[in-house]
């Protein structure tokens, strides 16, 4: 317990309010500011920057809007406002039996009914920022650790730890084997975790992966699920981009391991599911627990009161995710725009002289930019970063922020903006590549 | 159901792995006792030091005393140990998952089932309070004047559904428009990528205006001091994670809103304090009260952060006067400590006493406005718990910072803001609405009373809320927790009818019961009075 001796003014804030763990002083969120100060516009500002750093599903906006027309009764309660009531006063932690339904059937769907989900095993949370940040506080106490494999999403240093007190340990993965997770560096993370004296509760993957871009194969699903079962702790599977694979047959879902294996080990999973990416609604806050653990579920959801879905937004997107032709149509649409969009960004990117790692999903490409390195630390990583954001005026996420362990790589985005501005950064990213190869004849 | 106070915490720092917190600490006593040594300081710290070494001793003590493992054992710090209630105005809950279910799920277990975490296992073995069993009872056997008259009627959820009609009209006509494009930028494109998590602008700035409305302008709200929250429940938490450690305590006066105990205790680790209101003051809050209470925290080694107060308050339904207000805000500050400003239901004050804002007290006095900060939500006033839209308003730019910040966890949805932006912007709307639903909460508030009062019980004198305050202690078999449990059974299983017993609200005498009206209809009253009149045996 520490002495304060307070100056007799000032009124004093909590550890959590003043701590850094929301990790808004990183790169990651600096590229975000710079953005913010000076954005790009097709129109009235081509020098700006052009934002690439954030993970945004913008290709299929079209198709809501179509059907958003079509469906008046969806966004209004229309003359009488049938069920308006009920829905203004539902504040049930259960959430609308239909929008789970809905959510349930959706979910299945992306799969290829390869899984099922149970509606009363679905607990909705404001977003899956939320959803995690709460299944944190459920599978462990401050002071533990969760594994997570490394690069991963930056948010997670802020989402997983800042309120729980609970600590990242992470997996390292590298380039050699395209950052796939294997049993020796699950095992190595576990020691390192032990050595620290702290208590491992869980392991946290990301599948589709972010900020790779690709899915984990069935094989590694397997070798981490034994893993967990083994080391008797919970496995976290956030698949909020599942529904973002260019090809529907190579996604696998932790749901379908355990069915393949009769649900055996199941009481330790639990996914993570939203609908800001597949469908593009981070506006919305949607985001979903789905485990295999009556006790969590029941906890979840009674945690989930810090953290429910608006019932209007409930009513409305139950309507459209029930809508099977809409939601059909749509995945499928969606999975080809973004198809389309990674080859092009691929193919700008390999003219540039630029190797990415290879990618089947999400709304990102992994790109290795080791080669222009002054040196190959974080160090140069971050001065290569700083000349891309401020010369180039191209906002990407430097590999760093997401803990990957060699420098050199860069998540860059590029579902969150038109096609002509997708052009404009690849135009701005060759130019960029002919000028350091002038540099570097010259010298 | 929170996790004992002694567990060992690590503050989150994203590079270092400490294993203790022992170095900080250690650095934080003898930087300052080297100052003393050295002659600077003087006398406050010559005798700030011994004390701080005394409580120091204490703690260290009560640390190594406590087993952080025991995960049955309650929080027992605050004086009603009893109820571990999950206790909330809304929650409901079905029967519970079909076992088959999980069954099929589960395999042989190799080394035992895998652990949740202490923090929590509580809540999931945790008894339920009659609060939440009455909620279930209602759920399952909900009254219907025609379709079920010998359902449950239910007193025991603080809704307001009397002018939901009003809100119902002006959504029939206006609501598409203002969804998805009311003349401005408000197409989907416009509301479904990522929006400030606290909120966008243009909707903080309808709802200033809105609480400004229903505070008769009194003071007016600056929509740049507002994040925005997923009902008024996540706002309580982010303020007790922003103002409290864990460990540190928030004096609250009883008898107070049963959330509370979820919404600042749980996840934040922090503590409440109970300071006693008494029928003989009509549960009026006491300055001398909290002050006795601030001591005794002290001596048991508690830091207190702040002082919660709801206003209206829940379940009496008080208003506390300018002249409390005023010096609610010199104890604060004379102990150096927070406000936090409950004023949810400020819109739904009924009779002639004025309502004063906690922002109008400060308004004045620009000193002291760091410590103070307000809650607000539509759940009550404007009867749309559904849509989750709270407020946390501070005048202090640290807490709005880290408030911000936090919101990321529970944030208002985009689409809900803008059906909602529309309908506060519509003042002649607002404006008839909080007057018609003022007249029907008073209509209904005096009815309620008197029925009461024909069958002998009387209640508190209340000024704001969907509730009356009754005191039944003349009908009780034993004057004690028990005794009013008993009979909160059987106005629930024999009168069915579901009111709030004043234990659940921490109250420490007992007896008194919470009756809310405002989910009923005026045919309803007959029935209810009939009902408990059933049930009551006057004990002599």
């Amino acid at each position: 317990m520490a002495i304060e001796i307070e100056k007799p003014s000032s009124v004093r804030l909590s550890k959590v309010a003043i701590s850094k763990t929301h990790g808004e002083d990183s790169p990651y969120f600096a590229g975000w500011k710079a953005y913010d100060e000076n954005p790009y516009d097709e129109i009235h500002n081509q020098s700006g920057v052009i934002q690439m750093g954030l993970a945004e599903n913008q290709v299929s906006f079209d198709l809501l809007e179509k059907y958003l027309e079509e469906h008046h009764e969806v966004s209004s309660w229309g003359k009488g406002a049938p069920g308006f009531r009920e829905n203004a006063l539902f504040q049930d932690y259960h959430g609308l039996k239909s929008f789970r339904q809905a959510m349930a059937n959706f979910m299945e769907q992306i799969r290829g009914g390869k899984a099922k989900f149970d509606p009363d095993r679905i607990v909705l949370t404001a977003g899956a920022t939320a959803a995690n940040e709460l299944l944190t506080f459920i599978l462990a106490d401050p002071g533990d650790a969760l594994l997570v494999p490394t690069p991963y999403y930056p948010g997670f240093d802020r989402d997983l730890r800042w309120r729980t007190g609970v600590k990242i340990v992470p997996i390292h993965c590298n380039s050699s084997n395209n950052f796939q997770i294997t049993p020796e560096a699950l095992e190595a993370a576990y020691q390192s975790a032990e050595s620290m004296d702290l208590k491992v509760r869980g392991i946290l993957i990301t599948n589709p992966s972010n900020p790779l871009g690709s899915t984990i194969q069935s094989s590694v699903l397997n070798d981490i699920l034994d893993f967990a079962a083994h080391k008797n702790i919970h496995l976290v599977s956030d698949e909020i981009y599942s529904g973002s694979t260019f090809s529907p047959s190579e996604f696998v879902s932790i749901a379908e391991i355990l069915r393949n294996r009769n649900y055996k080990d199941a009481e330790r999973v639990h996914i993570v599911y939203s609908l800001s990416k597949d469908l593009g609604l981070p506006g919305f806050r949607v985001g979903t627990i789905y485990s295999y653990n009556d006790d969590v579920v029941t906890t979840a959801r009674r945690m989930s009161s810090f953290t429910l879905i608006s019932s209007q937004t409930q009513h409305l997107l139950a309507c459209m995710l029930s809508n099977h032709e809409f939601t059909q149509n749509y995945i499928k649409t969606n999975r080809e725009r973004l198809n389309k969009r990674y080859d092009m960004i691929i193919q700008g990117l390999k003219k540039a002289g630029i190797e990415c790692l290879k990618g089947n999903a999400g709304l990102f490409c992994w790109m290795n930019l080791s080669p222009l390195l002054n040196e190959p630390t974080r160090q140069g990583e971050l001065e290569l970063w700083n000349i891309i954001l401020n010369q180039v005026k191209l906002n990407i996420s430097p590999g760093s922020s997401c803990h990957c362990s060699e420098p050199g790589w860069f998540r860059v985005c590029f579902a969150n903006m038109s096609e002509q501005t997708l052009r404009v950064a690849l135009q701005r990213i060759h130019k960029f590549m002919e000028q350091r190869k002038v540099c570097s004849v010259n010298q | 159901m929170t996790q004992t106070r002694y567990y060992r915490t690590r503050s989150p720092e994203p590079e270092k792995e400490k294993t203790g917190g022992g170095g900080g600490t250690a650095m934080r006593v003898i930087v300052p006792l080297q100052g003393v040594v050295q002659g600077r300081g003087g006398l406050v710290l010559g005798s700030i030091i011994p004390c701080a070494l005394f409580y120091f001793l204490q703690f260290y003590l009560k640390r190594n005393r406590a087993d952080p493992d025991d995960k049955n054992e309650s929080n027992s710090t605050s004086q009603n140990p009893t109820t571990r209630s999950p206790s909330s105005e809304h929650l409901t809950e079905l029967p519970g998952l079909t076992r088959s279910l999980s069954r099929a799920l589960l395999s042989p277990r190799n080394s035992g089932p895998v652990s949740i975490s202490a923090r929590v296992s509580g809540i999931v073995k945790g008894g339920d309070s009659p609060y939440y069993m009455g909620l279930k009872r209602v759920k399952e056997d909900p009254y219907d004047e025609l379709d079920n008259p010998n359902g449950v009627i239910q007193l025991g959820l603080a809704e307001n559904k009397l002018s939901l009609d009003l809100v119902k009209d002006w959504l029939a006509e206006n609501a598409r428009e203002a969804i998805l494009g009311n003349g401005k930028e408000l197409s989907v494109s416009g509301i479904a990528p990522y929006q400030p998590f606290d909120g966008l602008m243009e909707f903080k700035v309808a709802v200033a205006g809105f609480m400004s409305q229903v505070m008769e302008n009194a003071v007016s709200f600056n929509p740049s001091q507002m994040v925005l929250t997923a009902g008024a429940t996540p706002a309580i938490e982010i303020l007790s994670f922003c103002l409290a450690d864990t460990g540190n305590a928030f004096l609250v006066p009883t008898p107070y809103y049963p959330g509370f105990d979820r919404d600042v205790k749980w996840r934040t680790g922090v503590e409440i304090i109970h300071v006693p209101c008494r029928s003989a003051e009509n549960f009026h809050l006491s300055i001398a009260a909290l002050d006795r209470s601030f001591n005794q925290a002290k001596k048991r080694g508690l830091k207190v952060r702040g002082v919660i107060i709801s206003n209206p308050s829940n379940p009496v339904g008080n208003l506390l006067n300018r002249e409390t207000l005023y010096s609610l805000l010199d104890f604060a500050r004379e102990k150096n400590i927070h406000i936090i400003s409950n004023e949810i239901l400020a819109g739904s004050t009924h009779g002639n006493e004025e309502f004063v804002s906690m922002a109008e007290i400060v308004d004045q006095e620009d000193t002291d406005r760091k410590r103070v900060h307000i809650v607000y939500g539509l759940s009550k006033d404007l009867s749309l718990p559904g849509f989750r839209v709270g407020v946390i308003y501070t005048f202090n730019e640290d807490v709005l910072a880290a408030a911000r910040k936090l919101s990321r966890f529970s944030a208002t949805s985009a689409p809900t803001q803008c059906l909602l932006i529309s309908m506060l912007s519509d003042t002649k709307f607002v404006r008839t609405f909080i007057t018609t639903n003022r007249e029907r909460l008073q209509r209904m508030y005096v009815q309620l009373v008197a029925g009461l009062e024909k069958m002998g019980i009387k209640s508190i004198k209340s000024s704001g809320g969907f509730y009356c305050w009754a005191d039944m202690s003349g009908f009780i078999s034993s004057y004690s927790e028990k005794g009013e449990v008993e009979l909160w059974d059987k106005l629930l299983n024999i009168g069915k009818v579901n009111v709030t017993p004043g234990s659940c609200c921490h109250c420490i005498e007992p007896g008194w019961f919470r009756f809310c009206f405002a989910t009923l209809t005026e045919k309803d009253i007959p029935v209810v009075m009939e009902r408990i009149q059933k049930v009551l045996k006057p004990v002599n």
